[in-house]
């Protein structure tokens, strides 16, 4: 990892203009992204991460109601303002993204083998007959069995998992230095995801390529990720490398979070109903004041949490963390 | 695929009887009939009326007429016109040329200016041109066909003399150019309806597929937008139209039956209209079995075309 950050994403802000006024999805987002590293962004439903990638990749739609601020910086060169002409060759050549789903994400009339191909040929000028080899070589990586044989498949003559991997090899196909990964398993059987989750930790140690990967599984985080950014109400509310999140969390929704995923050495132990966080994400249209986390958070006092917004501050050298009482409660 | 084939066939062949039936039932449950045809305004005796009868065998019973209409039918033997004592099949096969000219020129400009209309609609939604390609749309659906054609001969005949107000052709004259200038009018009125029909399913088609999510991946892979929409989108968008193709068959008969009686087309439809006022029996069904035959066979080619297409569908 070098000191430069491969990808700086500064002030991201994603507004949506509704009939029903402006709904903020993202909020003042900022975080980097070293070389080789990967970043898991984690939150409920609804908390802002597909958004987040979305904008980064520059594919939520292009009209009035959408409203991008902010900088995202790969290699220096903003992701936000560059010209589209520009963001084209960038967009699945130094960046690409594997999405949710895996069954609807991969175009229904045309071989697998010409969709990884096409990427080949429009950012690595490669004709026809060596974009195919190559797409060979690619599906083959991502480890699907006899690739040369099913280059002429179908999508649907492929399982959820076999088209995850198929998008992958699309994603991988130009050696991208950024990867976004929006939950790339979670359409997948279990098994399969600790497949997927195998081939893209070997496929980062063989390419040097970071990623962004957007989850809401933390077992899923607890394998694969370097560095965690915890989002609510599209806003990042703590941010730290993997370890000292896990064992010793300083916001209390990150702390919420982690109380409520099953625990083996739990089990049979009857301990009562796994602990969850009360109530629901809330409505970006009418967001609480003050910490928007202070109706779910079981630590909230009345006349503080509600009144003044918390910022996101540092709490030591590599972790930020945003709430009022982090250090009251740490301590 | 030969499994889907001769299931298809078989239970064509068995609606095709059903529309035999109730067809010729409807026919001579219909007031009047050739004998009254026959009957007004001419010199012929009860005497004279019955011997025709005989001979034609309209005094028997309706469901023994019915069989050796369909016994004959099956030998390839669709009767004689009880206008001019010709065959059928003979008078059919001297107009279909005609409507298929017709047809085919009508469907073709169509397909052609419909996909296109409702593709940039989709693309260019809710713009200038969307809006327009919608309300004309509106209009020429909601217009009847026969008031675009007499607009049409008014403009375009009538007015500013430019174009033949009906037939084939000018009589003694049977040039290309003379056939085309013929055609013109009624192909446009005909392809107006169906251009309307065809550009809302492409929009709508169109609009379905630019949201889904391989688009998207489309995007997301750096395909420029002009490939994505012709290569990603349209194919996809195009498939559902195959279908279309196959159920627009009978509009088009039907379209063509008023528009060919608008410019005195010497096509199957005006042939069909003068035969039902006739009391044409023989022609009347032989006509409505060659179209059922030809909408059946539209929708199982529909069906065999998007098969082919889709690599999604099997047959079976």
């Amino acid at each position: 990892m070098s000191d430069a950050p491969i990808l700086d994403v500064r002030n991201l802000s994603v507004r949506f203009r509704t009939e029903g006024g402006e709904v903020p999805a993202v909020n003042e987002l900022s975080f980097t992204l070293g070389r080789g590293e990967t970043l898991a962004v984690v939150g409920e439903s609804g908390s802002g991460k597909s958004v987040t990638s979305l904008a980064l990749m520059r594919l939520l739609p292009k009209d009035a109601a959408v409203a991008v601020t902010g900088q995202a910086l790969l290699e220096g060169r903003d992701l936000l303002s560059i010209p589209e002409a520009e963001m084209r060759r960038l967009r699945g050549g130094a960046i690409s993204m594997v999405f949710q789903e895996p069954m609807t994400s991969l175009n229904p009339t045309t071989p697998i083998g010409e969709q990884v191909a096409e990427a080949v040929r429009l950012h690595r000028g490669m004709d026809g007959r060596a974009a195919r080899e190559e797409a060979v070589r690619l599906l083959d990586l991502v480890g699907i069995p006899a690739a040369r044989q099913r280059l002429d498949d179908y999508p649907h003559h492929l399982s959820g998992g076999m088209r995850q991997r198929v998008m992958i090899a699309m994603a991988l196909s130009c050696d991208p230095s950024v990867l976004i990964a929006d939950e790339p398993t979670t359409a997948l059987d279990v098994t399969i995801q600790a497949q997927i989750l195998d081939l893209l930790r070997r496929l980062q140690e063989r390419t040097g390529m970071a990623m962004v990967f957007i989850t809401h599984n933390l077992g899923v985080v607890a394998e694969i990720a370097d560095r965690v950014l915890v989002m609510y109400g599209g806003r990042a509310v703590e941010q730290a490398p993997l370890r000292p999140l896990f064992s010793r969390p300083l916001m209390p929704y990150t702390a919420g979070l982690l109380r409520s995923v099953p625990r083996m050495e739990l089990a049979g132990r009857r301990a009562g109903p796994l602990p969850a966080i009360p109530g629901n994400v809330p409505d970006p249209r009418h967001m609480p004041p003050g910490c928007v986390f202070h109706p779910r958070c079981g630590h909230h006092q009345p006349g503080r949490c509600d009144a003044a917004a918390p910022v996101l501050e540092p709490a030591d050298e590599a972790r930020e963390v945003r709430c009022l009482r982090w250090r009251e409660l740490a301590a | 695929m030969s499994g889907f084939l001769v299931r298809r066939l078989g239970q064509s062949l068995v609606l095709l009887v059903l529309v035999s039936m109730v067809g010729f039932a409807i026919l001579h449950l219909a007031p009047g009939g050739p004998m009254s045809q026959f009957a007004s305004g001419s010199d012929m005796t009860q005497e004279d009326l019955d011997r025709i009868a005989e001979q034609l065998g309209l005094n028997r019973p309706l469901p023994v007429q019915y069989a050796e209409w369909f016994w004959r039918m099956l030998q390839g033997d669709w009767g004689r016109s009880f206008r001019d004592g010709e065959a059928v099949l003979n008078v059919i096969g001297s107009h279909l040329g005609a409507t298929l000219q017709l047809m085919l020129t009508a469907t073709l400009l169509a397909i052609l200016l419909g996909v296109a209309i409702g593709t940039l609609s989709a693309i260019r939604r809710h713009s200038v041109f969307d809006t327009l390609a919608t309300v004309g749309a509106m209009i020429a659906l909601s217009i009847p066909t026969f008031w675009f054609g007499l607009v049409a001969i008014y403009l375009f005949s009538v007015w500013l003399g430019w174009l033949p107000s009906g037939n084939r052709s000018t009589p003694g004259d049977g040039s290309l150019p003379d056939l085309l200038r013929h055609l013109i009018l009624p192909a446009m009125v005909l392809a107006l309806v169906e251009t309307a029909i065809w550009s809302r399913f492409m929009r709508s088609s169109m609009l379905d597929v630019v949201n889904q999510d391989y688009i998207r991946t489309a995007r997301a892979k750096g395909v420029p937008e002009g490939r994505i929409l012709l290569r990603h989108a349209f194919r996809n968008a195009a498939l559902p139209m195959i279908t279309v193709l196959g159920l627009q068959l009978p509009t088009l008969l039907g379209g063509a039956l008023v528009t060919e009686t608008v410019f005195t087309w010497p096509g199957m439809g005006r042939l069909f209209l003068d035969s039902i006022s006739y009391r044409d029996y023989p022609v009347v069904m032989g006509i409505l079995m060659f179209s059922a035959t030809l909408v059946l066979l539209g929708s199982l080619l529909a069906d065999l075309l998007h098969a082919v297409a889709d690599p999604r569908i099997r047959l079976g």
